[in-house]
Order: structure tokens, then sequence, then C-alpha cells
């Protein structure tokens, strides 16, 4: 049947494509109260279940290698290990105390975290489970941004509203730039080139150059109804053609659609209360955005850009991490 | 004419140098042996009463600053100025502003700080009084505050009252002249929110049979039908014997139940838990309510610090009202152009954890829903505003 070259070729394509191309099956969702991920079935859209993992778990993240994921957890001071195929914790590493947020170098060996109470940055060797280098930084560090290069590490603190631009080589801070207030998440453009940094207390993103170390724009954000005190944003995702930010809007319940390039937003899309964290899915069909007050999580159809679904996770829904 | 030009450049240096690196001089000006802080009533730990010096807070503030003050290359030095009476305070705070203090912080009462106020040019920030004289008849174009009013207080609690529709009320208060004005604050807020009194009675802490009518809780509390006991008690032991032991199986709001404070070491949110840790290790003692206000305190100076190397009195105030203030409860607060208080959300507590904030959701007001907490700008109830 399958003479022609072209047709043999395009179904070999075909069937590589939804393969590389598929979004993911499934969402765990931490949540800070019950000590468990929610795992999320993303085609049924419904909970199939939990993992127990550690106390009071927050930030989410896999492994550059997709084969773990780490769940950084406040009240253990150490990070859960997740296998990914048998969907079980298989260790936990040392994190130093109260950590919040982290981020993996890109050869996977080192972790970067942020330490609430001390407002440390510290370097974590992943392989050895052992702290390795302390970065003193301002109060209340929070989100936590690691270059594609790798060489440069990037930590918010909210008391200070600062973001410390770190050099990994030498654990030193290369540069403090004043951002808006209480900033906490962090996006690259996908050249690298800008970080864009979400502001709680300030309604907006600061938009850092990476080259030039400095605050070259800012985002404010306004939504007719809304007053201006409740735009408290914090989860920031950005798409991998660069072109849109999606940035959780917090206590104003919505998420935005930022345009990058002309750096306004373009549409507020309803989600649940104090949208928090926001995750995309591979094929940018679908944003997941955690509601910290209302314990569960919708789902955004991109395309319309309009929710879809809620489902209801676990108690103080913190973030979550997407896997095959 | 060598000399000369060394001496110039000298200066010139110095006056680089100074450019370069501000010093803001703060000196804070306590009560000694403030009677509020005797070891037995420390030990009560009534809800809403100081738990100690302001310097851990004020301190607290700065030393979380030192990235912002660096960027600034800005430096803030505190002194402190114990003093025992209304004089000696004056002395300090005149004292201070010319040995150069840019900003004096007050730990005083309320009368102490209206009579320094009008002295002073340099800003006075107030950390330890709640009077609401202070902001209105007594304000003065220097004094800031940055712990809320008893009328701010009331006017949370009265919106809390709205919305569990605990409509009528029985009032008791207490003998002192302060409990007679935070009474009748409580009572406005209680007809602005459109609740009832449906009685206000005077108690008094007694044992002897003649008083029973003043003393005696069940009988202060029965022959009335009503929804919740509000207690204006300044002292704080008769509020503290009160809950459970009404005839009438009320709840109880005011100065012993549910009461609405600017903190509570409770407070799980907005960053809140690692405010009041780090409080806990500096101090060595739960951070309450004034604790926090001590802290706003500093962290207004570090905003002038961040905002301006201009040290002049004029533009101190100018950075003042243009502060932004991160107080970790979820909102960023200013200074009311019109009394110069700090604006924030309330924060409702028993005691063992938050039962809410406030304002509540749903209030509504035409510009910033905070100006519903205590005296606002049409009022013109603060006459002294340049």
């Amino acid at each position: 049947m399958l003479t022609h070259p072209l047709q043999k070729l395009l179904l070999a394509v075909c069937a590589i494509l939804p393969l590389a191309a598929a979004a993911q099956s499934t969402a765990l969702v931490s949540s800070e109260k019950d000590n468990t991920l929610t795992i999320v079935n993303l085609k049924a859209q419904k909970v199939e279940g939990t993992i127990a993992t550690c106390k009071r778990p927050r930030h989410v993240q896999l492994t550059p290698d997709g084969k773990q994921v780490l769940v950084a957890c406040g009240g253990d001071n150490a990070a859960d290990v997740i296998d990914v195929a048998t969907r079980k914790s298989v260790g936990r590493i040392p994190l130093g105390d109260n950590p919040e947020a982290f981020d993996i170098s890109p050869d996977g060996k080192m972790l970067y975290v942020s330490n609430e109470d001390e407002g440390e940055l510290t370097f974590i060797d992943i392989a050895a489970k052992k702290a390795v280098k302390e970065v003193k930084v301002g109060k209340e560090p929070e989100g936590v941004k690691v270059s594609p290069d790798g060489k440069t590490v990037y930590v918010t603190s909210e008391v200070a509203s600062m973001v410390h631009v770190i050099d990994t080589a030498t654990a030193k801070v290369a540069k403090n730039i004043a951002v808006g207030k209480r900033p906490r998440r962090m996006a690259f453009t996908p050249d690298g080139s800008e970080l864009w940094v979400t502001n709680e207390l300030g309604a907006s993103v600061s938009i850092l150059s990476t080259k030039d170390m400095k605050v070259i724009g800012t985002v404010k954000f306004a939504i007719k109804g809304a007053k201006q005190t409740d735009i408290t944003p914090v989860g920031i995702v950005m798409s991998k053609d660069g072109k849109r930010a999606y940035v959780a809007l917090g206590k104003a319940n919505h998420v935005a659609f930022v345009d990058v390039a002309k750096r306004e937003a373009t549409q507020h899309v309803l989600a649940g209360k104090r949208a928090w964290n926001v995750s995309l899915n591979r094929d940018e069909s679908q944003l997941y955005v955690v509601n910290g007050l209302s314990d569960d999580m919708t789902i955004i159809d991109v395309a319309s850009a309009k929710a879809s679904k809620t489902i209801p996770v676990g108690r103080v829904p913190y973030g979550a991490v997407l896997i095959d | 004419m060598r000399l000369k030009r060394v001496v110039a450049a000298t200066a010139c240096a110095l006056a680089i140098a100074l450019a370069q690196a501000a010093v803001w001089n703060v000196t804070l000006i306590e009560q000694a042996d403030n009677p509020q802080l005797d070891r037995a009533r420390l030990e009560r730990a009534y809800l809403g009463h100081p738990g100690g010096s302001a310097m851990p807070g004020l301190e607290m503030a700065i030393e979380e600053a030192q990235f912002e003050l660096e960027a600034q290359k800005a430096s803030v030095k505190i002194k402190s100025e114990p003093a025992s009476t209304l004089d000696a305070a004056r002395t300090a705070a005149q004292k201070a502003e010319k040995a150069g203090a840019h900003l004096l912080v007050v730990n005083l009462p309320a009368a102490w700080v209206a009579a320094i106020a009008p002295t002073v040019k340099v800003p006075v920030l107030n950390v330890g009084a709640s009077s609401d004289a202070l902001r209105e008849r007594d304000c003065n174009a220097n004094l800031y505050h940055l712990l809320p009013s008893e009328r701010m207080r009331a006017d949370a609690l009265a919106q809390a009252l709205v919305s569990r529709k605990w409509t009528n009320l029985l009032m008791l208060y207490g003998p002192s002249s302060e409990d007679t004005a935070r009474s009748a604050l409580a009572q406005a807020a209680i007809k602005r929110y459109g609740l009832k009194a449906v009685a206000v009675k005077a108690f008094k802490l007694s044992t002897d049979p003649r008083e029973r009518a003043l003393a005696n809780l069940t009988l202060l509390t029965s022959n009335l039908n009503y929804d919740v006991v509000w207690v204006v008690d300044s002292e704080g032991e008769f509020a503290r014997s009160l809950p459970y032991n009404t005839a009438l199986p009320r709840p109880m709001v005011g100065d012993g139940g549910l009461v609405a404070l600017a903190w509570q070491a409770q407070f799980e949110r907005f960053g809140a838990p690692q405010v009041s840790r780090r409080f806990v290790k500096a101090a060595k003692r739960p951070m309450t309510a004034h604790d926090w206000a001590a802290w706003m305190g500093g962290k207004a100076v570090v905003a002038v610090a961040a905002a301006t190397p201009k040290t002049d009195a004029a533009s101190v105030h100018k950075a003042l009202l243009a502060a932004n203030l991160d107080g970790s409860k979820g909102v960023a607060l200013q200074f009311r152009a019109w009394d110069r208080q700090l604006r924030q959300p309330m924060l409702l507590t028993d005691g063992q954890g938050v039962q809410g904030t406030m304002p509540l959701e749903g209030v509504m007001h035409p510009r910033n829903v905070l100006d519903t907490l205590g005296a606002d700008e049409p009022e013109k109830l603060c006459k002294s505003n340049s």
C-alpha cells in the first residue's frame, strides 16, 4: 500500500512527532498543608491519587534527565526525590533551613536553593547530597533561576526587593538589582537575554537585561473592576517562541497573557482563588494554574483563553510539575 | 595658596564622601520604667499590650535592609534615649535633633508625644501610642503613626460583627478615662456599621459585695438579650476573666475574646511566619503588634534612605509620604496624607491564631478600602496638614 516514498516519510514523521511533541499526561501538584503530591491525570482531567512526600512541600521540579522530580520541603529542610517511573519517594537531599524554591544546573549536578529564614542561597551537590557553598542574600529569598549556560544564578529577595545576580563559579554576588516590591518568580526569554521578574506588591513584572544587569522595562497590570492592591503577581512562565508570557495575578484570581514584545497584557483569564504558580504543557495548548486559596488547579485552554476545568487538589496547593 | 588648595580639595573629597555615604541618624526615645512593661504584667501577655522595648523591631528592619542600604551607600545608626518624664523626653528629642538626628522614633505615652512633636522639625515616628487624639486634635505635620489608632481597631471589629450578623451588643467598659474614650470610639463604630448596643454598662474590678452590680460577671451580663459582648478594658484583667463567664453563652470581642490588632505572631500568610521567626530569634520573645509598629518604623527609615540621599527634614517628609512599605500583610502600605497614619489591614485574633483580617471583603470605599478603618480624609479631623 505504502508505495510512494513521500507517503512513507510522512507516516514515519507522524509516528515520531506525537511522541516528541505530545503534551505531558500527568501533573504532580504540591500542597503545603497536606504533605502530599496530588497526581492529576491530564487527559481524563481527574485526580488519580496522591504520593506521600515530605513536610510542607513547595517548589517541585523535574531533573534535567526527566527521571526524577525534586520537591522542596519547607518543614523537613530537605528535598524529597520522587522517581517518575514508579511515582515513589526514593530518597532525600538535605537543603538547609526552610527551603522554598530551587533550580538545577543544566548538567543536573548542582541545585541552588533559597533558604527563607537565613536569607541564603545554598549550592547543593546533588550526587554528594551535600551543601557546598552558601551565599548571603536579602531576607526571605524566593525565586531561583539558573541561566541557560549555567554560569549565573538569579535569586529574588522579597524583603530587599532585589534580584541578586550570583556567579556560580565563584559563588559571589556580581550585582544586586533593585526591582519592584516583593519580587517572587522569574522566567527567561528563550534567548536568555531578558529575565522577567514578578513583583507581588508592585502589581508588575520587572524586565532585566541579563547582559547589562539592569532593569530595562516594566509590565504594569490592571484589571477592570479589580482593585490595584489585589493584583499580586507571582507565577510566571514563557512560551517557547518567546512571544508570550503567562503571569498568575494572585489575589486578582486571574492569569494575564502578556505580549512579550509589546510588554503589555493582551488577555486576562479567570482562574481560582489566589492564582499562584503556573505551568505550560509541552505543546503549549494548556496552562495549569495552581490556586492557593481555593485548593484547586485550573486548566486553561490557551487557544480560546478560557478556563476549561477546575480540579480539586490538596490543601494550600503551591506548584505543579508535568510528567509524561 | 597651597594650603587653600589642600583645604579646598579636602572639602571637596569630604563633600563627595558625604554625598556618597549618607549616614542616617535615628534616635529612639522610650519611656523608662514603663509600667506596661512590669514583669508581672508582661507575664500575663494581654492582647494588644506591648511586649518590651521598640528597639528589637527597629533594629530588625535595619538589619534586614542591609542590601538596600548598601545599594544606596547609606547606613542607619540608631541611638536609644530612655526618658522617665515628659520633660526629659522633650529635652531628649530637642537634643537629638540638635545633635543631627534625621528622624525620631517615639515609644511614649500619647500626651508626651503630643507635647514633643511640635518642638522639633524632624519627622517623629510614633510606634507606641494608639490614641486617636494624637491623629486628630493633637496631630502635627511632622508626626507619623505606625501603630493603628484605636478607631482603626474598633472599625475592624465592627466590620467583623457585620460579617457575622452579630448585630446586638452588650458593651462593658472600664473605669479609666482611656476606657471612656475608647468606649465612645467603639460606640461610634457600632453606629457607623448599623449595629446596636442594647446596653452600655460600666464595670469595676472588685469583690466588695456592695459593688456587685458593677463587678459580678453574671449580674453584668444577665437580663438582657445580645449576640455578643464588646468589652473595653485597657488594663486587661477584667476582659481576660469574662469569656465563658457570661450569663448567656455568647462570644466576646474588644479587649478579650476576639481582638483587632496590627500583628499576631501566629499569622500564617504573606511571609508573616518568617518575620515572627526572625523577631523571636533576635528579641527572645514573641512579636507583638507594638513590635510590628516598631519594625515598620525601621522600614519607614529604610524607605527614606532608599529614596533619597538628602537628609534635610523637607526631603525626609517627602520621602515618607511617598513610601510604600511592605509589612507582610499582603498589600503595600502608605501613610495617609491627611493624618500621616499608616493605612493597613488589621488582624483579628483570640491570641492563639488569626481568625480573620479586615477590611472585610466586600466593604466599599471610593479610593482605598483600607481607609474604611480609621479617620477618613473628608472628616478633616487633623487640621495640621502642611
